[in-house]
């Protein structure tokens, strides 16, 4: 009798529970099968230029990949195409570069790198386009980079993924990102902990996946090197509300506590922290731990609060042309952020870089990936180019919320991928994860 | 037990397995207490109640869900729904009337309501068939998923809790948060008043004589359907109750249904299905297991209080009070 209650319950379970784990281990693996020789694929000198918009209009992170498609297309309305209509997964058509139309697909994932993948491949083998635009997830990025390896024949540029090794360790040739990786995020943010706030010893307070190892690590390998000690680093499960237990976990003589947590969460964390012996131990956040929410959530506590991230509303023509852009064609968008000029700077260079070569695709994209490697850009957010592993070079930004506000305090120009560490000796050491960096 | 049936032959006297397995359990459980309390007493302290606060608010939805399953023989897979609803009903009386306590009785009627309504409507008609009360239950729970993204939105939600709760109390240089104590004190409130119900009135007895044996209650003159449908709504009742305590300081948020259906299970089938006292004693072990899992193994605290869930069923696989078929 139990037993035939308890199992359907528990094979439910189940179920609802295994469509609730955003994150799973980066993949790197491609889709296998017969890599390459799909219909259509790479259809170069049909008179049709296919870009493939590949983002998360699924799932939690539904909203970011809205605003990245707000983004994308921008930068195609720009270059002069026009909408099919209004909705997030319309294509666009009208434009012509070198001759050929240029035409926008759109596919979407739901921030889950298997799913990444099938998009990618429903794009390059169902719908034949010869440039890929995304996706917006780390993890997805590491699927999609193994993908395009299989896919010489058509170029990828990311759209907002961050994760490291999507061009640090093993880059495809084939792959170029315009934007910054989670560890350049936190560029600046180290160094100015310990020389500035003098916070020696530092409890570092992340979820437990790939994003917060590189935000961890992107913040611990200057602060390191400045002399600071991290005693201990709390990894707590993505999803966890109730942090009192970790809370109790961290030992009390620390100057500070960096905290990486998504919104919400950083607002849960802070008021548990402010409940227990910790009270009011000052926190220094990830690059998606202060927003509005928090620091309206907070109050005063938030004051003095400093993190490090590579938007900033800047005072440049670029940035108030972008940002009057984006509200005047996307009324219901919000101000503009990671996502949108993420996937509007790699877009605009991409056609940039098409328009550059005429549109010329029919050489096996050699010109255009040529084209793509050495582009310069003077984007919203400040310039951009690109290194050997076709990886962003660009600015970071330092904050403090000051009266409510999250105030511009410090540009860290020209940041590169290894902080500005000897190449050679930064990729030798081991990849950002639990246990490294590490200096106790 | 066995010791009087042990063979003649034998040297040792024989002692059963599950006897060992406790003894060893207690001396591994009375060692690490030591150990902890010489190595950082504070900490201890403070885990033992953050274990202790969290069982508490475990115990509110637990103890719902087991009551329904004890008397009505239904998993209830939308129980974590009647919590989430709760939550959200809470959150908007609370924004609306400004009284906390008004928030958390209203929330938990309004759930009590709604678990009647789907009783009387929809659970009956398929009564007696786990399978198909199983996946309405499941269907319930997709409904309400869906309602409550629709009215309330996927952002996170925070229900204000009373200024008087809102601080921290401080003994010997500990301090500790007041809402959570509070919380605790809930807990023990409603497992007295559940107590009280099940053991001092008439209406309990029927309820335990329905769970030992539902076809004699019935051939004894009890209208058994109205009993049933009764117990349905008070174990919802908990549920919106917990809903309301625990997105106090929680927050509530799309997804937490099913976290605290998971929750439930674990309770129950640790401490023995469908029985109150079963429920406090798995929701204590739970959350002493997790709170100090999350201190030493923060990596592996999920894995560390399933395990906890396998020994036990090894051992007792009717769960720690769990009676015979």
């Amino acid at each position: 009798m139990l037993h035939r209650m308890v199992l359907p319950a528990l094979t439910a379970i189940a179920l609802a529970v295994s469509g609730c784990g955003a994150s799973t281990g980066g993949k790197d693996s491609g889709g296998g099968g017969i890599a390459g020789a799909a219909n259509g694929s790479g259809a170069a000198g049909d008179g049709v230029l296919k870009i493939g918009l590949l983002s998360t209009l699924d799932g939690p992170f539904a909203a970011l990949g809205q605003a990245a498609n707000d983004g994308a297309k921008l930068a195609l309305l720009d270059a002069g195409a026009q909408r099919s209509g209004t909705g997030y997964r319309d294509g666009m058509t009208g434009l012509t570069i070198g001759g050929q139309k240029v035409e926008l697909v759109v596919e979407s994932s739901d921030a889950t790198p298997d799913v990444a993948l099938a998009a990618a491949r429903r794009l390059v083998e169902k719908d034949g386009v010869d440039i890929l635009v995304g996706p917006l997830g780390g993890d997805e990025g590491l699927a999609v980079k193994g993908y395009a390896k299989q896919h010489p024949e058509v170029t990828f540029v990311n759209g907002t993924s961050a994760a490291q090794n999507t061009t640090l360790r093993d880059p495809a040739a084939n792959f170029f990102r315009f934007t910054t990786d989670g560890t350049q995020w936190m560029a600046g943010l180290g160094a100015y902990t310990v020389n500035t706030l003098h916070y020696k010893r530092v409890v570092t307070v992340a979820e437990d996946y790939s994003f917060p190892y590189d935000q961890v690590g992107g913040f611990m390998t200057p602060f390191c090197g400045a002399g600071g000690h991290v005693p201990k680093k709390v990894w707590v499960p993505l999803g966890t509300k109730d942090f009192s237990s970790f809370i109790s976990s961290i030992p009390k003589d620390i100057d500070a506590l960096y905290v990486a947590l998504g919104g919400t969460d950083a607002l849960n964390f802070v008021k548990q922290l402010d409940e227990s012996s910790l009270k009011g131990t000052p926190i220094v956040g990830g690059s998606i731990t202060v927003d509005g929410a928090v620091i309206n959530g907070l109050g005063k506590r938030a004051d003095g609060i400093v993190s490090a991230g590579p938007v900033a509303a800047l005072d440049t023509v670029q940035y108030r042309d972008y940002a009057a852009k984006l509200k005047a064609t996307f009324p219901q968008a919000g101000p503009p952020g990671l996502f949108d000029i993420g996937y509007y700077i790699e877009m605009t260079a991409l056609l940039k870089a098409l328009t550059e070569v005429k549109g010329k695709v029919d050489d096996g994209h050699k010109a255009l990936n040529a084209a793509l490697a050495k582009l310069t850009l003077d984007t919203p957010i400040g310039p951009v180019r690109l290194d050997q592993n076709r990886q962003a070079i660009a600015n970071n930004y330092l904050f403090q919320v000051r009266d409510g506000q999250s105030a511009l305090i410090q540009t860290i120009p020209d940041v590169n991928q290894t902080l500005g560490l000897d190449r050679a000796a930064f990729v030798a050491q081991p990849a950002n994860d639990r246990d490294h960096p590490s200096c106790p | 037990m066995a010791v009087g049936a042990a063979p003649p032959t034998s040297r040792f006297p024989a002692v059963s397995r599950g006897r060992v397995l406790w003894t060893a359990g207690g001396i591994a459980v009375l060692a690490l207490t030591v150990r902890e309390l010489v190595a950082a007493p504070a900490v201890f302290v403070t885990t033992v109640l953050d274990g202790l606060t969290t069982a508490g608010l475990y115990f509110l939805v637990a103890s719902g869900f087991t009551l329904i399953f004890g008397l009505l023989r239904v998993t209830n897979l939308a129980h974590g729904s009647f919590y989430l609803a709760g939550g959200y009903v809470g959150y908007s009386l609370r924004e609306a009337t400004g009284n906390w306590f008004l928030a958390l009785a209203g929330a938990a009627v309004a759930v009590a309501l709604l678990g009647l309504l789907f009783q009387l409507t929809v659970l009956r008609l398929v009564g007696g068939d786990p399978l198909r009360e199983s996946l309405v239950t499941i269907g319930l729970s997709v409904v309400v998923a869906d309602m409550t993204l629709a009215v309330w939105g996927g952002s996170s939600l925070d229900i204000t809790i009373p200024p008087f709760l809102g601080s921290t109390i401080e003994v010997h240089g500990l301090i500790y948060s007041r809402f959570r104590l509070a919380l605790l004190g809930l807990a023990l409130l409603v497992g007295f008043g559940l107590w009280v119900l099940l053991h001092r009135t008439r209406l309990g007895m029927t309820i335990r004589a329905g769970v030992d044996d539902p076809l004699i209650l019935a051939t004894s003159g009890v209208n058994v359907p109205l009993v049933l449908s009764f117990v349905f709504g008070l174990g919802s009742l908990m549920a919106g109750l917990a809903g309301v305590a625990g997105g106090s300081y929680l927050s509530l948020s799309q997804g937490e249904d099913a976290r605290y259906l998971l929750v439930s299970l674990l309770v129950v089938i640790v401490g023995g299905l469908g029985s109150v006292p079963g429920a406090v004693v798995g929701s204590v072990v739970v959350g002493l297991v997790q709170a100090f899992a999350q201190v030493h193994l923060p990596t592996y605290s999920v894995l560390v209080t399933f395990g906890v869930m396998i020994v036990i069923l090894a051992v007792r696989p009717r769960g720690v009070l769990g009676g015979a078929e």
